[in-house]
């Protein structure tokens, strides 16, 4: 296996990388993102123990 | 003998209905989702893998496009994906607006961000896949013109939910809205679709065929398991959003606040 | 006050007209704006001939659009603001009929004035004469399919904040195969083909719009105003 080969994708390297990056870093994003928005309600969910319904948006 | 028949028919709805209603609840939903999560990003995992040893090492390089077909793996899934996603959220948004179940109306507005990103990469790889093939970062074809338009919808369904604070018209307005876009959609394709012909020299129709290769067995097999890929990781972030937004939306609800104490 | 259907339809026209004809800067406002954005190509790209031809069927109907959908915000907005939507929706007439008596005031003051203003700054683009027809015909069959569709944004978006942006984003999308056929149309025409096929299509969605948008604008309004 030759690895610099792999790494040039025979010119197009940077097309096929990049793709293959902006697909990680997409599903990345998904997952925290998804996790943020699970985090920031729980904060809310605090919020709302502690301040009691004033302090709902 | 009708009437028999007829009893089984009706304990059988009956059943179908005590199911659903079962997992309809946000309460029970929000287990369900927690317990099925880790076993979709394990699935998930495994399909990303092999998908990608598909795509990297096993598919040949194309005679045309060389190793830049290898963009294919991931922009047709993508492009694929945000198309099955605004169906999703569509039928949410009808099941929701139809028969008023709020788990229907959250799945709506938590498919959304996910779709918009599929969108999002289908059109960044479009690019990146157009660059060596056309010279150009961006050409106005008819696939990409129509990714970005479903781009737009997806950013107007979202600002609208964001606009409006009551969560009921937010879930019903957006349903709608979403309703009006999946009809909208194929006029859409077929209007870009024509324009584009109409529009195009013959260089670009040839160039239109280099986007659209003819699917070679070999390309297929990495291409169909970045979907199912795709797909069941959809599957997974679609859940712990839904547990998120049950936690919002439930948030008054005994449970809930037993759920969160420290 | 009539109880039957058509009744209430021309009751509610009329209405509007009448609201319409005392407001004159809400009618005129749309037609300058459609005039001073066909006016900005010349003096962003070039004033040659040459080039404003070509970009003459776009421009115009990119103008119509945009001049359209800054109007939409007063279909909604004066009735709702001061309760007579909701007196409107609580009515034994079905309110899809009264949206589209709303609508269709709503195009006979903003559309309409656009389709009568097009030749002159079509002529200021140096559109050739064989396109006027296809202009003409083609912006009289666009133009209510966009007040149609803009309807039920504007009901979507009723009493929002950011409002008219907010709108702009929903609506433009579904504007785009309107665009496409009604610029489609003034293009064949001034290459001498014939535009028959394009003005079909517009005919087609305005018949799909007369159909699906009243009854949508009536579920967006219901929703908005619950």
């Amino acid at each position: 296996m030759n690895w610099s080969e792999f790494l040039a994708m025979g010119g197009y390297g940077l097309y096929v990388w990049g793709s293959y990056a902006a697909a990680a870093l997409v599903l990345v994003f998904n997952v925290v993102s998804a996790r943020g928005r699970e985090k920031s309600v729980r904060r809310q969910l605090q919020d709302l123990a502690r301040y009691g319904r004033a302090s709902d948006e | 003998m009708g009437h028999g028949g007829g009893i089984a028919h009706i304990a059988r709805l009956t059943a179908l209905f005590q199911f659903l209603h079962k997992y309809a609840s946000p309460r029970y939903f929000y287990g369900f989702a927690g317990r099925l999560i880790p076993w979709l990003a394990g699935l998930t995992a495994l399909l990303l893998g092999w998908g990608l040893y598909q795509g990297l090492f096993v598919a040949p390089p194309d005679y045309q496009q060389g190793e830049s077909v290898r963009i294919m793996f991931i922009h047709v899934p993508a492009a694929w994906m945000s198309m099955f996603v605004y169906m999703v959220l569509a039928g949410a948004g009808a099941v929701g607006l139809i028969w008023n179940l709020k788990l229907a109306e959250m799945t709506a507005t938590a498919c959304a961000p996910i779709g918009a990103s599929f969108t999002f990469l289908a059109l960044v790889t479009g690019s990146l896949w157009g660059k060596p093939m056309w010279g150009t970062w961006w050409a106005w074809d008819a696939r990409l013109t129509s990714e970005l338009i479903l781009f737009f919808l997806y950013l107007g369904f979202m600002a609208l939910q964001a606009a409006i604070d009551d969560t009921k018209r937010a879930a019903r307005a957006g349903a709608l809205l979403a309703l009006v876009g999946v009809v909208n959609i194929p006029i859409i394709h077929f209007s870009v679709q024509w324009w584009n012909t109409l529009h195009q020299p013959a260089s670009l129709s040839a160039i239109n065929k280099i986007g659209a290769p003819a699917i070679h067995p070999s390309l297929l097999v990495p291409l169909l398991v970045m979907a199912v890929a795709f797909t069941v990781f959809f599957a997974t972030v679609l859940l712990m959003r839904l547990r998120a937004e049950i936690l919002h939306r439930e948030r008054y609800t005994t449970w809930v606040t037993e759920l969160v104490k420290p | 006050m009539s109880g039957s259907l058509t009744g209430a339809f021309l009751c509610v026209l009329r209405r509007d007209l009448l609201l319409a004809a005392r407001k004159p800067a809400d009618v005129a406002t749309p037609l300058v704006f459609f005039a001073i954005v066909a006016s900005l190509f010349p003096l962003g790209v070039s004033p040659e001939p040459a080039i404003l031809r070509t970009l003459a069927p776009g421009v115009l109907w990119v103008a119509a659009l945009l001049a359209t959908m800054l109007s939409l915000n007063r279909l909604f907005a004066a009735d709702h603001a001061d309760g007579t939507l909701e007196l409107l929706a609580l009515s034994p007439q079905p309110l899809a009929a009264l949206a589209a008596a709303k609508t269709l005031a709503h195009w006979l003051t903003t559309g309409l004035p656009l389709v009568l203003l097009s030749p002159l700054l079509a002529t200021q683009l140096y559109l050739p004469q064989e396109a006027f027809g296809a202009l003409l015909l083609g912006l009289l069959l666009g133009t209510p399919v966009l007040s149609l569709i803009g309807a039920v944004g504007a009901a979507l978006t009723l009493g929002l904040r950011g409002g008219g942006v907010l709108l702009s984003l929903l609506v433009l999308p579904l504007y785009t195969p309107i665009l496409i056929f009604g610029a489609g149309a003034v293009t064949a025409a001034a290459a001498g083909l014939d535009p028959e096929a394009y003005l079909s299509l517009l005919g087609a969605f305005l018949a799909v719009a007369l159909g699906f948008a009243p009854w949508a604008t009536a579920a967006a309004l219901r929703i908005s105003l619950d």
